[in-house]
């Protein structure tokens, strides 16, 4: 099956259009984003052992030969975020079904999921710059209906903010594509590489490294292009912010993971150096937010900026274990991020505020929902045999690797101080006296526990498993390398 | 107490034209295989011409005339243009391939039957449907 590396998109897609049709029919929409969800994990999978067993697999769309149309191209580290991707869509999807109000479930909701899905998985899988910004696009235009769903007064006054900055990111987007297309004259991803090498990389190349980097950091939310984010990811209701925390930034450190391996590695002097200082400076940024607020979900959400720093820590040191442990660090924080907000969701939906003066004792009901979240906050901060260890571990590593001390001590600070942010909800929100609580019912919160202790369960086999998981990681990290793996299978020279 | 606008030279004109612009339109649309047009630029004209109806008289009359629900046009739309493009999976081509052949048809002689056609069908239709709900959506409001 030459179309496999479409799957993953197009199934999600059939099922958004099908979905269409009958907006109204709740049990009917449910259960075909459901099935549609799950059609996806199993093609991702599929995909997974065929790039395993042969290498990157590619598709020329329109059959039109690989510099000249547009190609699909899943190598591994596409495949193992377009798998992550679905799966947590799934868990989210699942949660949500109890989670949300009818009134939202009839406005759409499971279609714009659902294109979600499609441009995130397209997004990770296109072999052409220009194709990304298509399926950015797609996924910005369905989160934008996500994010005014409801209509609240907060939510519409943060989700002008947001569209604002992203329609702007979106020009600069294209502007730093057509430059790139005018120094290179194409827009093949593979091909831009192969032509950047042939040009000695002129200093303009530097120049336009730099606009992706900020492009990209806007999506990605990397400091100083993280101010919208605490503001806009807290108003929308919680199954969304979970989608929209644990991918929507993850798709602009994808970009910014492919474009400064594949083209801008060059003057790494120069880029890669600008990259770790504003990554630290995220992580810096982060701390300060996630320790200072008392609110569980602008910690939660401070939490995303800190591991974006991380993750791009590693990539800015450009040696393999440092590639390995950002690829391993962005699967890991992926499903721990989804976790934690479903968590938390759980916490606000009990006590009917987010604030965690409004909490207390929680552990003494529902100790399921403490331990659980116990667990997921020791594996965000990292704590061996947890999932972010490993990441973490490998992204130190190759900071040292480089001579930088001060990069890989500021991450390990980072961790203890995450590690508190985390357990600062555990100790306010589930232990002290316990409050009543008006929210929703006990049985309803064991509902909603399901997918959350699902995802947790997949964060701890990700990092006890870390040994199995191990020779994706690697492979996923090949291409970052040596891009001449990439070229190759695409334009099959 | 508000006035009644007068607006009879413009209803109808507006009968007249609109077909006219209907019928460019599908010009337009199959014009565009090898020449400037196609299924967005023939489809914005269509909705051009349904919102010249709609500016002239007003959105019952137009659902009375066209009744149309153009979320499920959309959705149809859509549906017809990711199956075109899924169509070649079953071939085992890469995703948007098309097929074409000439064909000898009574009347027309040899034509050129192309799948690309079904595609501009389903972006014909998308386009009427997202520009028809947009405007009927603010329209409604008033």
């Amino acid at each position: 099956m030459i179309n496999l590396p479409l799957l993953p998109i197009l199934i999600p897609l059939l099922a958004a259009v099908l979905l269409m049709f009958f907006p109204k029919r709740i049990k009917a929409q449910r259960t075909i984003a459901l099935i549609g969800i799950a059609g996806t994990i199993i093609a991702s999978i599929v995909l997974a052992a065929e790039v395993k067993a042969n290498g990157i697999q590619t598709v020329n769309l329109g059959s039109w030969p690989a510099p000249y149309g547009i190609p699909l191209v899943s190598d591994m580290l596409s495949v193992l975020l377009v798998l992550t991707s679905s799966i947590l869509t799934f868990f989210v999807v699942w949660y949500a079904i109890y989670y949300m109000n009818e009134s939202y479930e009839r406005f759409f909701f499971y279609i714009g999921v659902m294109f979600l899905l499609v441009g995130i998985n397209g997004a990770f899988t296109t072999g052409d710059i220009f194709n990304l910004f298509v399926f950015f696009e797609v996924f910005l235009i369905a989160s934008y209906m996500l994010i005014v769903l409801g209509g609240k007064s907060g939510q519409l006054r943060e989700s002008i903010k947001y569209v604002l900055i992203n329609v702007i990111s979106s020009a600069l987007f294209v502007a730093a594509v057509a430059y790139l297309y005018s120094v290179v004259g194409t827009l093949n991803m593979a091909n831009v590489s192969q032509r950047i090498t042939e040009l000695g990389s002129p200093g303009i190349v530097s120049v336009i490294a730099i606009f992706f980097l900020l492009v990209f950091g806007l999506k990605g939310a990397i400091f100083p292009l993280y101010f919208w984010l605490p503001g806009s990811y807290s108003a929308p209701p919680i199954p969304i912010l979970a989608l929209f925390g644990a991918l929507l930034t993850k798709v602009g450190v994808y970009s910014i993971m492919r474009t400064y391996t594949l083209f801008f590695y060059h003057d790494q002097g120069l880029t890669h150096q600008i990259l770790a200082v504003l990554a630290l400076l995220s992580i810096v940024v982060g701390v300060i937010g996630a320790v200072a607020y008392r609110d569980v979900r602008t910690i939660i959400i401070y939490n995303i900026v800190i591991a974006v720093g991380v993750i791009l820590y590693g990539v800015s040191a450009m040696t393999p274990a440092a590639l390995e442990g950002a690829v391993f660090y962005l699967l890991h924080d992926m499903i721990i991020k989804a976790a934690l907000f479903l968590l938390i969701g759980i916490m606000i939906a009990l006590a009917g505020s987010s604030h965690l003066n409004q909490m207390g004792g929680m552990i003494r009901d529902y100790p399921r929902i403490g331990w659980t979240y116990f667990v997921a906050a020791l594996a965000l901060a990292g704590i061996p045999p947890l999932s972010g260890f490993v990441g973490k571990l490998l992204i130190v590593q190759g900071g040292f690797e480089t001579g930088d001390m001060i990069g890989p001590l500021l991450i390990l600070l980072s961790s203890l101080l995450v590690l508190y942010s985390a357990m600062k909800i555990f100790m306010n929100g589930f232990w002290g006296t316990p409050k009543e609580y008006h929210g929703v019912s006990a049985k309803h919160a064991n509902r909603l526990w399901v997918p959350a202790a699902g995802l947790v369960l997949i964060a701890i086999a990700y990092g006890v498993g870390a040994e199995a998981v191990y020779p994706f990681i690697q492979m996923a990290a090949e291409p970052l390398i040596d891009p001449s793996i990439y070229i190759e299978a695409v334009l099959k020279e | 107490m508000k006035k009644k606008p007068n607006d009879l030279i413009l209803q109808t004109v507006t009968t007249v034209i609109s077909f006219i612009i209907i019928l460019f339109s599908i010009h337009l649309f199959f014009a565009g295989h090898y020449t400037p047009g196609g299924g967005f630029i023939g489809g914005l004209m269509t909705a051009a011409a349904l919102v010249l109806l709609l500016l002239a008289y007003d959105i019952k009359t137009l659902n009375t005339i066209l009744p149309f629900d153009y979320r499920l046009m959309t959705a149809a739309g859509l549906m017809i243009a990711v199956l075109t493009g899924a169509g070649a999976l079953l071939f085992n081509q890469p995703f948007l391939t098309h097929a074409y052949d000439y064909f000898n048809l009574p009347l027309l002689g040899e034509t050129s039957l192309h799948t690309a056609v079904l595609f501009d069908i389903g972006v014909y239709l998308v386009v009427i449907g997202v520009t028809m709900t947009i405007i009927q959506t603010i329209g409604e409001s008033e």
